[in-house]
């Protein structure tokens, strides 16, 4: 009985919200419109993350890696070849696994753990960004521009915001949904286990390099996927948005003030960054860095304070307080 | 029938020998306790047997195959599981959720893993704690789960190391009875212990090594006569006799 | 790929080796800290670049000697190092590493992005005439401000070094890098250690910022151009090891004074990058280090 009512209960809510952020776009102006692409978007990219670093515990600095290796194959494809972006997209993804394999393997063969498996992935997306930038700079000195061709689905360009929006807003969905699916399953368990402790999954029987480079793969290939969004939406690449340490930063951001390992973390965290940022510069707008210096003090203050991130924290409070019911 | 045979392993780390030449046999459905003072190289022979380090000379054979260089998961997966020492618990996730982990060697579905979890838990008596953080147990608790994560990945041979030291006397009652459970179920176990009164008990036979040597195998109470055992442990009985007189 | 003449190969050598002593510097500090703690500090250059302003504004608004304000920012740098340690960096002792790292880089970011709010990202340099002058040995051209750097680098480390060896503090200090539960049992008040070891390691960086400001442009983002160098230098040399770090530093400079020589434009720093890459993966204990089990 009350199971039944529990389902009512969930598809009510799911319709209430997929209405509401369905119908949104008809009430936002640009600007909103904007603010919530970012939101999906980058909850994508920490969802993408999130595989790897929050529920297989690999910590990635360097995430743009993969990113820029998807802006580069999808805009380089189109441009040089004439693919689809939409091909390009899939193609970019796979770029992406591929760099994924052959660094996850690397690292994890040779044991690379903790901070130091950061940092080479930090020095692998440098790397990269200078191999761009002495591409570039005699090819393309201003950018790579991805020409016009009006609204278009067809080539994933479009004069209106609304389009990015429902894109990005079914992108972040897809990855969340994938997150969960991994999360309930023997792959999700197996990802934690490595996580937690890597010796005692391994004398349970897990495959521990297998299951960090499947972690890796699927991380990477939705990252550099996310790539190719945004030479869609801006329509023009540059290495530093591409491969910058900035963007490593904002991917991770959003996860680990969230909460890395939980499913709505990533979301959660690029709301909430958003948020700040947006509003930091409408009230500081002349000054350049103030959002990324109130980044700053927001991961200090996480980390010290919710070290699981916001949805960790809740998940504590929430424990503390059923144990407290149920002892009275 | 031999099961498990350990055939003159030598382990060195650097200029310590920590394991010498040491051979001996698991026959199935027996419990063989491994008994030696401190430092003589037990928890060394369980790492080697499964290939968490590699000996230097010497072969593992697991039901008459060489298993010697396999990798540690590998091992598991044949039957081959072992607990550890210092428990090694998946610290943020649930007790159930840890045994599932092992359920998962033999089960590939969620439901199912999670209905063996369970019988598991019930089995070694951790069910009440199903829900709580694997961080949150007492050291007893620790251990019946390091119990549990290796019995849930349905071995044939179990390694057991130090499973009883720690315990009180009504959690270490609990633990023996729960192990011979275990061998009626015909798994074969292998046994390292500090407790004497637990391994004597619990033990069909027994091997005793001393700076990474045999020096003694056999019944229990022949074991315990033999003057060579006797005379190992002196040192060690000697250094115990004064610490509890301070 | 260029070959350049023998001149400028030796011109490449003499510079990198000067610019090898602040790496060493740099490296000291972060190695400092990493032996003592476990911590790998990803807020070290923009200390640096505290370091530096200290210097350009003491110059700038009272007129302070550059290398006189070594003085001021050594002290600065020591006490910030000490307040971070104390009040960031213990509570997060016992946490993941990565969580650790976290917070080091939510540190530079607050520190580098204030720097840039308040004093713009503008290239400032110190315009003192004193500092464009250069020594010339046969074809060799020596900077001024370079060469003081380096006897300055070699001169404070040899005094870290000697303070580590010789005094109780410094003895207390290895103790810990080396172990800590031994340290416990000795009576060592670790907390008081760390603090220290904290402040020390940043009192390195902020000398290494004076010392490079005559001859370097100043702005908020210039750290990460030495400390990205100084991972290196202390991945080479050996996480923690502080001869590996004097020397480390040194080889380096050399290494990427010589490739710029070889390697025009980006090429030099991908080099960097791929080395600190290779050492990582296939030599973690770094090139004077042994393995151990």
């Amino acid at each position: 009985m009350s199971n039944i009512h529990q389902k009512t209960w969930n598809i009510l809510l799911i319709v209430v919200l997929g209405g509401l952020i369905l119908g949104l776009p008809l009430f936002l102006g640009k600007y909103y419109l904007h603010f919530f692409i970012m939101i999906f978007f980058f909850a994508f990219l920490g969802s993408a993350w999130n595989i790897l670093g929050g529920y297989a515990g690999q910590f990635s600095f360097g995430h743009a890696a993969f990113f820029g290796t998807g802006v580069f194959t999808s805009t380089l494809l189109q441009i040089h070849a004439g693919v689809n972006p939409w091909i390009g997209m899939l193609l970019a993804g796979i770029a992406g696994m591929g760099l994924g394999l052959f660094i996850g393997f690397l690292s994890f063969r040779y044991g690379l753990r903790g901070p130091y498996f950061a940092l080479a992935m930090l020095a692998l997306a440098e790397m990269l960004k200078l191999i761009a930038i002495e591409w570039m700079t005699s090819r393309y000195p201003l950018g790579i521009t991805i020409p016009l061709r009006g609204d278009s689905l067809l080539y994933f360009q479009f004069r209106d915001k609304v389009p990015y929006y429902y894109i990005s807003f079914l992108m972040m969905a897809g990855a969340l949904f994938l997150t969960r699916f991994i999360e309930v399953r023997k792959i999700g368990s197996y990802f934690k286990a490595i996580r937690e402790n890597e010796s005692a999954a391994e004398a349970l029987g897990i495959n521990v390099f297998r299951y960090k480079l499947i972690a890796m793969a699927i991380s990477a290939f939705l990252t550099a996927v996310g790539g190719t969004f945004y030479s869609q939406y801006y329509l023009n690449i540059e290495e530093e948005s591409a491969f910058g340490a900035g963007i490593s930063i904002e991917i991770l951001m959003g996860p680990i003030i969230g909460g890395a390992g939980t499913v709505f973390g990533p979301l959660l965290g690029a709301g909430i960054l958003e948020f700040l940022s947006e509003t930091t510069r409408n009230f500081l707008g002349g000054y350049s860095g103030v959002h990324l210096m109130i980044y700053g003090a927001v991961l200090v203050f996480v980390i010290i304070f919710l070290p699981h991130g916001i949805m960790g924290g809740l998940q504590e409070t929430f424990r503390k307080i059923t144990k407290g019911q149920t002892k009275t | 029938m031999i099961i498990l045979e350990v055939k003159e392993i030598t382990k060195r780390f650097g200029g310590l020998v920590a394991l010498k030449d040491l051979s001996f046999k698991l026959r199935q459905g027996e419990i063989l306790g491994i008994i030696g003072p401190n430092g003589a190289g037990k928890t060394t022979l369980f790492n080697v047997i499964t290939s968490f380090h590699r000996p230097e000379t010497g072969k593992i054979f697991f039901k008459g195959e060489d298993i010697t260089e396999l990798r540690p998961y590998q091992i598991c997966r044949k039957g081959l599981a072992r607990t550890f020492q210092i428990t090694q618990p998946f610290a943020n996730l649930t007790v159930l959720e840890n045994v599932k982990i092992g359920a998962y060697n033999h089960i590939p579905s969620s439901r199912e893993a999670t209905d063996e979890a369970l019988r598991i838990l019930e089995a070694v008596g951790l069910i009440e704690k199903r829900n709580e953080r694997a961080t949150s147990l007492s050291i007893g608790h620790r251990k019946k789960l390091e119990l549990a994560k290796a019995m849930a990945t349905r071995p044939e041979v179990i390694l057991l190391d130090e499973v009883v030291a720690g315990l009180n006397s009504r959690e270490a009652n609990d633990m023996i009875a729960y192990i011979h459970h275990i061998q009626k179920q015909g798994i074969t176990i292998l046994l390292i212990e500090h407790v004497m009164k637990a391994i004597m008990s619990l033990s069909n036979r027994i091997v005793v090594i001393h700076y990474g040597q045999k020096i003694s195998e056999g019944k229990p109470e022949e074991v315990s006569k033999d003057p060579k055992v006797i005379e190992a442990y002196l040192g060690e009985e000697y250094i115990l006799a004064k610490h509890q007189r301070s | 790929m260029n070959f350049p003449g023998l001149p400028l190969l030796l011109q490449s050598i003499v510079s990198g080796i000067l610019m090898g002593g602040v790496y060493s510097l740099v490296a000291i500090g972060l190695t400092l800290i990493f032996g003592v703690m476990q911590i790998i500090n990803f807020a070290h250059g923009s200390l640096m670049m505290l370091g530096m302003f200290t210097t350009y504004w003491l110059y700038v608004l009272m007129g302070v000697d550059p290398y006189l304000s070594l003085l001021f920012s050594i002290p600065i740098c020591f006490v910030l190092g000490l307040l971070i340690e104390r009040f960031l960096i213990t509570p997060v002792l016992d946490a993941p590493a990565h969580n650790q790292l976290l917070l080091t880089l939510g540190l530079s970011l607050f520190i580098e992005n204030l720097a840039l709010f308040l004093w713009s990202p503008n290239f400032r340099t110190l315009d003192i005439p004193y500092l464009q002058t250069a020594v010339t040995v046969g074809t060799v051209m020596i900077s001024f401000p370079k060469l003081v750097a380096f006897f300055f680098a070699l001169l404070l480390t040899a005094f870290l070094y000697y303070f580590l060896k010789n005094t109780d503090l410094g003895k207390a200090i290895r103790a810990a890098s080396m172990e800590r539960e031994g340290a416990l049992t000795v009576g060592i008040n670790l907390r008081w250690v760390y603090c220290l070891a904290f402040g020390i390691g940043t009192a390195c960086v902020g000398a290494a910022g004076t010392l490079s400001a005559p001859f370097f442009y100043v702005n908020p983002s210039v750290g990460g151009i030495f400390v990205i160098t100084a991972y290196v230098v202390v991945v080479f040399g050996g996480m923690g090891n502080f001869i590996g770090a004097l020397v480390g530093g040194l080889i380096i400079g050399v290494a990427e004074s010589v490739g710029a020589a070889f390697f025009p434009g980006q090429l030099k720093k991908f080099i960097i990058y791929f080395i600190f890459i290779l050492i990582l993966l296939f030599k973690p204990e770094g090139i004077f280090g042994r393995r151990s089990e």
